[in-house]
């Protein structure tokens, strides 16, 4: 190949590597390990889209409003009570946890669940930028998602204990 | 993976089943034919300019008269099938008028959210994917649309009209024959777009009261054994957070309800055939008929899942 | 050095001499660097036309895809998620990289040949139209390659296309590339409305211009009037999906609809904008092969024009099912007949020049009868659409898909291969194969008509369009079977012009400057023309100049020879006006499309792209608008 070939082959390389992941449509997964599942559904624009779907069907808005929380603890900021993982996220929905977090075990699918913990993750800009959905078609007062600033996942302190009992 | 064909051209623009679908079959032979005329000449003069043995002098002036002639002509065409369409869009107007049976159709991705409505809030009932209409009785849809641009076409009765998220338009219908038709979406809207059928089936009005009382019934409690435990499964776990049952605690309203699932003639929305094998594929994997539909894959064991197709299949 | 000492062709400079410097000064450096800096409207017309028939084979590719698809029924061969970006990047490639472009292109060939002048105007804004559009066309298949194809239609109508409905990046891509061929498509308009109305050869009265040259006006025109409305509506659509805007949110006081009426307020214009340098095909082959000037001047002039007018007002037609009110649509019933007349009288004026004529039916003339009786089809198909009893059944069915390839392929591509046919030795200097041509003709038009006839049935059998797949029993086997058939005939057909092209260019029959004695002025250049085109700028005393001055085409003297110099002439009569230079060859157009595809792409996935791309973008302008040495001899007034 000669050289401004193989520029353009890099190129399309990195694009691939770029591209692939966030447009697969994945209807299926199966078994996977956990932080395995996570990575998969993480970054990919289709699984947190559905996330997106199913956070208004499973009426989430009740408790946390769209991200902002009212009932329940806001998800767009960067407090995570029971962690912000993949993994921990989409354990609190299946589990349920202290302090009135239902378990959505018997509710949702497994694989729903992950695609709710991935458009969680979305709400505080966690996935990478071009993975992040926009708006949603509905009235809305909360900034689009990707213009979010990524918020890092630190673990809570006692100091924002105090701070999010709002 | 078919629906059955029980007629042939259930699916037709030409089936003229409906007093709109007749009106606009009219219309369509009515310019048909004129189109045909002028097609001919067309073409007569296309041939006669190929084989025409030429005699030397240039006839300009001629053929310039012909050519307001022509001009006039196809004027006068045009101005006659306008007319025809106007007076047959008022004709269909006119078919549109008086009492008739009230239905709201919700499109969603990717199947139909049918409610008959009625004065009586009792009488009120939700069903899905499928359509029954008395023949020879009006009937006024509402359509709307609860995410993409569907659009709602029943050929063999009437033209379409497209679902728009935050608009409401309605169509009217007046079936004239008894039969069973299909329906489709008309508006790409994403990826099941071609899975998004409407069975459809004008009866006699007796026939359609007993439908109708049989919809409002409350599915029955099903007998002892596998179906008894399959009403608990499907109750009690995912399939209430989106299904409805009425006259069980599921009450889920973001996907078809189920009350009379096993009356239908297919399922999700004209993608298999109803049948007790389908039902258990379905639930299975819906994923393999229908890729990236809205309904998950839900773990059962193969006794649950027996016990769940047991079930649905009581709901009649 | 006064202006009278400067070098300028005349009797005293003609013949070997002449040509000698004009190529000096009009031709560009060899190599790679020359190539990409050439502002050559040949060059880049060629460069255009042959990309474009890249993405035709592309977007064909497509089309077979989805005819294997729909072969059978419920055959499993492509996944619907494949199978809508398939169908997308088929309407998408053959509409915005191919139809409108090919177009473009062979008027920036053409019509400064046509018109008897040196160079297109605005020759660098030329070549950076063409690196645009070939940015725009790369974006779109990279992104599909990677499966990143946009997925929700040609017309990718909201809010599927939406933020919500549409996640990833895929409709971003789409939107995009509108904005890449757009400014491409603008571009060229811009310089062909001001190439033909102020450089015409004196003599060359607005009432003696070429046929092609005012179809090609009128696109222009049409083209600046209409895409702007395309690219707004692009801009809107990824706004809302990466801003967060709410145009086309119903919810917050936008509109869907809104969507539909700015596309189509563009895509009813373009499909004209399709059809009408089309019909200028057909004006200039009729002509020539009629061996006769064409009939009904004024008449075709006239229904150009009426043609582009209406088509604006038409739009709606293709929003008859949405809901909007019955007595706007009756309006809009009533355009859509009356653009018909104008089509009426074109085809007669075209029948009626072959008609009164002495037709000679070589394989350009073969299109042109084949487009005749396929497009005639196509626009009465087209007449019982505009009836909205009609439409709503027939909307959104393959009987609509038959329509529009109908008057598509009939009314465009089957006029543009006689075209290519018959200007192939302005482009090489060689004919292409008369016998493989007619073996050609044949064959496309019997794989159209089996590919598309059917569809009509299937339309009114109630198959509606974009489905993946189609149960069965209900009818629709046969002829989607037939239109599969027909539709890898046309393929073949479609190859074997390639084909002929391909190797008509190194063994066809070399060919003089005029080898089917037509009467235009691009028949009086060398074939291919040389770098200047004309060595001495001709003056046009009729409509059919080579048929008037058979002996000897008089010419007028006095541009200059020792830098580029263009003659303006006046808007109507063409009577020599001012002299003007041409741009030299320049690498910045390529530098700036390549900054301004940078800051589009990016701008995909961060709006801060576009400010920081901004820079890149002006300081390459900044550059290619340099001014030149203003020590030019000043020479406003020719005497």
């Amino acid at each position: 190949m000669s050289s401004p070939f193989r520029a353009e082959a890099i190129m399309l390389a990195l694009l691939a590597l770029a591209g692939c992941h966030r447009e697969t449509r994945d209807y299926r997964s199966d078994a996977m390990k956990a932080a395995e599942r996570g990575a998969a559904f993480e970054d990919n624009a289709f699984h947190i889209a559905q996330g997106q779907r199913l956070y208004a069907w499973m009426n989430c808005a009740g408790c946390h409003a769209h991200g902002g929380g009212g009932m329940g603890p806001p998800l767009m900021d960067d407090e995570w009570r029971y962690g912000g993982r993949m993994e921990q996220i989409a354990a609190t929905i299946l589990d349920g946890r202290p302090n009135g977090m239902p378990s959505f075990r018997r509710r949702v699918t497994e694989d729903q669940a992950w695609q709710l913990a991935a458009f969680v993750r979305a709400l505080s800009a966690q996935p990478r930028q071009d993975a992040l959905p926009g708006r949603a078609d509905e009235p809305r007062n909360t900034e689009p998602m990707t213009l979010d600033e990524r918020k890092p996942i630190r673990p809570v302190t006692a100091k924002s204990d105090d701070a999010s009992e709002e | 993976m078919t629906t059955p064909s029980i007629l042939d051209k259930i699916q037709s623009a030409a089936g003229n089943d409906g007093r709109h679908g007749q009106l606009i079959s009219e219309l369509f032979s009515v310019f048909l034919v004129v189109t045909l005329v002028f097609y001919f000449l067309v073409f007569a003069f296309l041939l006669w300019a190929i084989f025409r043995r030429r005699r030397g002098d240039s006839r300009e002036q001629p053929l310039r008269a012909i050519l307001a002639g022509w001009v006039g002509l196809i004027a006068l065409g045009l101005a006659g099938l306008t007319t025809a369409s106007w007076v047959f869009d008022r004709r269909l107007a006119r078919a549109d008028s008086g009492p008739a049976l009230e239905i709201e159709v919700i499109a969603r991705q990717w199947w139909w959210d049918v409610r008959y409505a009625d004065n009586d809030a009792h009488r009120v009932f939700r069903t899905a994917n499928e359509l029954h209409l008395p023949v020879g009785v009006p009937a006024r849809i509402t359509l709307r649309s609860s995410d993409v641009i569907h659009s709602f076409w029943i050929p063999n009765l009437a033209g379409k009209q497209d679902m728009i998220p935050g608009r409401e338009n309605d169509l009217s219908l007046l079936p004239l024959r008894e039969g069973v038709y299909r329906a489709q979406c008309a508006e790409f809207c994403g990826l099941q777009h071609a899975r998004m059928a409407l069975d459809v089936t004008v009866e006699s009005p007796a026939a359609f009261a007993a439908w109708r009382a049989a919809q409002l019934r409350p599915a029955a409690a099903p007998a002892a054994g596998p179906a008894q435990a399959g009403q608990a499964i499907v109750t009690g776990r995912q399939c209430a957070s989106c299904h409805a049952i009425a006259g069980t605690p599921a009450s889920g309203q973001v996907a078809p309800d189920l009350t009379h699932f096993a009356s239908r003639r297919t399922i999700a929305a004209g993608t298999l055939p109803m049948s007790r094998a389908n039902i258990a594929a379905w639930i299975t994997d819906p994923q393999t008929p229908k890729p990236g539909n809205n309904m998950p894959r839900v773990p059962l064991s193969p006794a649950e899942l027996d016990a769940v197709t047991a079930y649905l299949e009581t709901l009649r | 050095m006064s202006p009278r000492d400067l070098p300028r062709d005349g009797p005293e400079l003609t013949g070997k001499a002449l040509h000698a410097r004009l190529e000096k000064t009009w031709g560009r450096a060899p190599g790679l660097w020359g190539w990409l800096s050439t502002v050559d409207h040949k060059e880049i017309g060629v460069r255009y036309i042959v990309t474009a028939f890249v993405f035709q084979a592309l977007g064909g590719l497509m089309a077979l895809l989805i005819r294997a698809q729909l072969a059978t029924p419920e055959s499993g061969l492509i996944d619907p998620d494949r199978y809508n970006q398939i169908f997308t990047m088929h309407g998408t490639t053959m509409m915005f990289l191919f139809a409108v472009p090919v177009m473009e292109a062979m008027a920036v060939f053409l019509i400064p040949l046509m018109l008897g002048t040196r160079n297109i105007a605005f020759p660098r804004l030329n070549a950076f139209s063409y690196w645009v559009y070939l940015a725009g066309g790369i974006l779109l298949w990279v992104a599909f390659v990677l499966d990143v194809g946009p997925d929700a239609g040609w017309f990718s109508y909201v809010p599927l296309a939406g933020p919500e409905f549409s996640p990833g990046k895929r409709i971003d891509v789409w939107a995009q590339m509108v904005t890449f061929t757009e400014i491409a498509a603008l571009a060229v308009a811009v310089e062909i409305t001001a190439t033909i109305l102020k450089q015409r050869a004196p003599g060359m009265t607005l009432a003696r211009m070429p046929l092609f040259a005012w179809a090609m006006l009128v696109v222009s025109l049409m083209v600046i009037l209409s895409m702007p409305a395309v690219t707004l509506a692009s801009s809107f659509l990824l706004s809302d999906r990466l801003v967060g805007t709410q145009f086309f949110n119903s919810y917050e006081y936008g509109d869907s609809l809104l969507w539909q009426h700015l596309f189509w307020f563009f895509g009813h214009p373009e499909v004209y904008i399709i059809f009408l340098p089309a019909a200028g095909f057909v004006s200039e082959i009729v002509q020539t092969f009629s061996r006769r000037p064409a009939f009904g001047y004024t008449a075709i002039v006239l229904a150009f024009a009426g043609t582009g007018l209406l088509s604006f007002g038409l739009w709606v037609h293709h929003m008859f099912a949405t809901g909007l009110p019955r007595l706007g649509y009756a309006f809009y019933t009533a355009a859509s007949m009356t653009i018909a007349i104008p089509a009426g009288v074109q085809i007669f004026c075209w029948i009626a020049t072959m008609w009164d004529g002495r037709p000679k039916f070589h394989t350009p003339l073969l299109y042109v009868v084949g487009f005749v009786i396929v497009f005639v089809v196509g626009g009465l198909t087209g007449v019982m659409l505009a009836s909205v009893p009609i439409d709503l059944q027939l909307h959104d069915t393959y009987f609509v898909v038959a329509h529009f390839h109908y008057v598509l392929i009939g009314g465009a591509v089957f006029p543009l291969l006689g075209a290519v046919t018959y200007w192939f030795p302005k482009f090489t200097g060689r004919m292409m194969s008369e016998t493989v041509g007619k073996w050609n003709f044949w064959l496309t038009f019997v794989g159209f008509e089996l590919a598309f006839a059917p569809m009509h049935w299937l339309g009114i059998l109630g198959m509606p369009r974009r489905v993946y797949t189609y149960p069965a029993g209900l009818g629709w086997e046969i002829s989607n079977m037939l239109s599969t058939i027909g539709a890898f005939v046309l393929a073949g057909g479609v190859l074997l012009f390639v084909l002929n092209a391909l190797v008509s260019m190194r063994r066809g029959k070399v060919a003089g400057p005029n080898p089917w004695d037509a009467p235009g002025l691009e028949w009086a250049t060398s074939s291919p023309p040389a770098s200047y085109n004309h060595a001495h700028i001709p003056v046009v005393t009729g409509r059919v100049p080579l048929w008037e001055n058979r002996e000897a085409l008089p010419v007028v003297h006095g541009l200059r020879v020792d830098d580029r110099e263009l003659l303006l002439t006046t808007v109507i009569d063409a009577r020599p006006d001012l002299r003007e230079p041409s741009a030299e060859p320049s690498i910045w157009p390529l530098v700036a499309a390549l900054a301004t595809a940078t800051m589009f792409v990016s701008s995909m996935f961060t709006p801060w792209a576009a400010l920081v791309g901004a820079v890149p973008v002006a300081a390459a302008l900044i550059a290619w608008f340099w001014p030149k040495d203003p020590n030019v001899h000043p020479e406003p007034v020719i005497d």
